[in-house]
């Protein structure tokens, strides 16, 4: 059994990481995505692994490997920062004009606390995202899966130094990923 | 013809014109997939997805599942992914090793080779006087195993796959050789890009058959540069030297854009930021121009075979098959290839590249597939299904005999270095494709006559 005073601890760290997850899609929903690479760390790393069918028993090759395999995201801050400046340029056609789009972020399960959960200086989060994508006039994409999140505390905030991302689908049924899980 | 689907003319190619039509049409559509899928030569896979006995890699023909694997005694396999008793898929997985296939419907397997092994209440219910060895699963008509790529036809009458290329192998050849021109000297990068753009399959084919008009489309990623030096798209300095060239093999329906580099041209560095990466491609440079000699000169970039398979050559070097989904949907598969024998730093660099590059998430595709979206709805309507695309760019500029410094190049050719462009390789996919549609054997398609240049057969 935790002691109460644990209990606590635990219970305000997972408010806090909760309110930090549901900031950052605050951010990019309102497409302030200068102010969202802010949370990136310099060394962060976001991998979107792909996904095959696989037979029972061999799950540990149904994910592409990331540093290894090709993926549909694998790539790190210098990446994000391009993606950053294409989408101000106006002229990505892609994104141009905007999507609309709302991140839902649910289900956050506080798996690990480094050092304590006292003094966490690390956690790693997991959690459900819907990522719910409007464009032009009636093009819409409803992406559903799941995050885990490495979080570096940074002074009285957090910053995001790994994110990989499961997205449900083994065919991509999006025609493009011009936007952040 | 039926009057409803393909009829003569909607393909004008005196007039540089093309119908909205051949995108949009249902019955069109149908007949495509008859007259072009079920006899061409299309791409599958590559044998480096399947190097051991009992490997299979689930593919597509088409709009067809079929099943690349290896069998038992090593021996490379196409079939249809369809069990003959009752139709279901034999194999659901992307890809792995089986000693066998087993339909989940009515347990009936099957053998890597094809075979039919297994059949439930064998002596009961059909006692015994099923003949298996008949019901095996359908096989390709003919394959192939060309530099390590896998090619097969449903079509038994079809020319051989190196007759069906024609000259184009010359071009074809640099997608699948080492980048020192080691023969067949690539490999597969594990896992292979699948994904859904709502356009007809021809919309991302003449792309990539060297739309190097569409260029403007690119500039935000030009902007910010996403080029193995952080430059541009492709970082290509060697292009400020060399003849930019379109590539098209008329009586065949390949085509590829090239450059051609002066004789004397020493390459100018590039990938500059690492030196093992810089030092392998100049290295490779130096040992293809010692093996190909002269040809040395020639490095192919984006082009496509036809009707479905697209390459791109030099770097991010890939593989894309356009495969159909009905008339309004597309359905992408790309492969990644890199040199087997290059250090590991530089596969790396290589694979680093290419993610950021190519498929749905790659800063370059992205705004392709945006225009194939949307170019694609905005011609289905009844009104806007009344005015033909325009396909005259550089019409009468075509050159029969290309030839360079002493080099002389198969194909017709069309000379970018000044022009900046041209749609000489648009109209060259579209003829074939007018061939095939309106060809009843192969007989007439090999025979196609392409006077000076301009082709005649479908104009």
């Amino acid at each position: 059994m935790m002691d109460q005073k644990e209990q606590l601890s635990r219970l305000l760290l997972k408010a806090e990481i909760e309110d930090f997850l549901y900031h950052e899609a605050e951010l990019l929903d309102e497409r302030r995505y200068e102010d969202w690479l802010k949370l990136a760390a310099d060394d962060i790393r976001y991998w979107m692994p792909m996904r095959r069918n696989v037979k029972f028993g061999e799950q540990q090759r149904e994910f592409t490997r990331a540093d290894h395999d090709i993926n549909w995201f694998d790539e790190g801050r210098e990446t994000l920062e391009r993606r950053v400046r294409q989408i101000m340029t106006g002229i990505h056609w892609a994104e141009e004009p905007v999507s609309r789009i709302t991140h839902i972020v649910s289900n956050v399960q506080l798996l690990e606390a480094i050092p304590s959960v006292d003094a966490a200086a690390e956690v790693l989060a997991k959690c459900r995202f819907l990522i719910y994508r409007n464009r032009v006039e009636t093009e819409t994409d409803i992406l559903v899966g799941k995050r885990e999140d490495r979080l570096r505390r940074v002074g009285e905030s957090w910053q995001i130094a790994r994110r990989k991302i499961i997205l449900d689908q083994n065919v991509l049924l999006t025609k493009n990923l011009t936007f952040f899980f | 013809m039926a009057a409803a689907g393909y009829r003569r003319g909607l393909v004008d190619l005196s007039k540089g014109q093309i119908s909205r039509e051949i995108f949009v049409n249902d019955e069109i559509y149908a007949q495509e997939q008859e007259r072009l899928f079920a006899r061409a030569w299309l791409f599958v896979g590559h044998e480096s997805q399947i190097p051991n006995p009992g490997d299979f890699f689930v593919s597509c023909m088409g709009e067809e599942s079929v099943i690349l694997c290896r069998d038992r005694t090593g021996q490379i396999h196409v079939f249809l992914n369809s069990c003959r008793h009752r139709g279901m898929k034999v194999c659901r997985y992307d890809e792995g090793n089986t000693p066998v296939f087993t339909c989940p419907y009515h347990g009936w397997s099957y053998g890597t080779d094809g075979k039919l092994v297994g059949v439930p209440y064998f002596r009961e219910a059909y006692h015994s006087k099923l003949d298996r060895s008949q019901w095996g699963l359908v096989k390709v008509a003919q394959l192939t195993n060309y530099k390590g790529a896998i090619w097969a036809s449903w079509d038994p009458a079809a020319p051989s796959f190196a007759e069906y290329l024609g000259d184009f192998a010359h071009y074809l050849n640099q997608t699948f050789d080492g980048w020192d021109g080691s023969d067949g000297g690539t490999e597969i990068l594990g896992g292979i890009q699948k994904w859904r753009v709502p356009c007809n399959w021809k919309f991302p084919a003449e792309n990539f058959s060297g739309d190097s008009y569409h260029n403007i489309s690119h500039r935000s990623v030009d902007i910010v540069g996403v080029g193995p030096s952080g430059s541009g798209r492709r970082d290509m300095p060697e292009l400020n030297l060399a003849q930019k060239l379109h590539i098209a093999v008329p009586d065949r329906g390949h085509q590829t854009t090239a450059y051609l580099l002066p004789q004397a041209a020493s390459l100018p560095p590039a990938y500059q930021h690492s030196s093992v990466v810089s030092d392998y491609f100049r290295e490779c440079e130096a040992a293809r121009h010692r093996q190909r000699g002269d040809w040395g000169r020639l490095i192919t970039l984006v082009g496509e075979v036809f009707p479905s398979m697209a390459f791109l050559a030099r770097q991010p070097r890939t593989i894309a098959v356009w495969h159909p989904r009905g008339p309004h949907e597309t359905e992408i598969w790309r492969w990644f290839l890199v040199d087997k024998a290059a250090p590991q730093e530089v596969k790396d660099f290589l694979r680093d590249y290419y993610i950021r590059y190519s498929g749905p998430a790659g800063m370059t595709e992205q705004d392709d597939m945006e225009n194939w979206n949307y170019a694609h709805a905005a011609s289905r309507g009844v009104i806007a299904r009344r005015f033909a695309y325009n396909y005259e760019q550089g019409k009468g500029t075509e050159i029969e005999h290309y030839e360079h410094e002493g080099l002389r190049l198969p194909g017709v050719v069309v000379d970018l270095t000044q022009a900046k462009s041209s749609e000489h390789n648009l109209r060259n996919l579209y003829r074939r494709w007018a061939q095939f549609m309106e060809a009843d054997s192969w007989d007439d398609l090999m025979a196609q006559p392409h006077p000076a240049g301009v082709p005649q057969a479908a104009e």
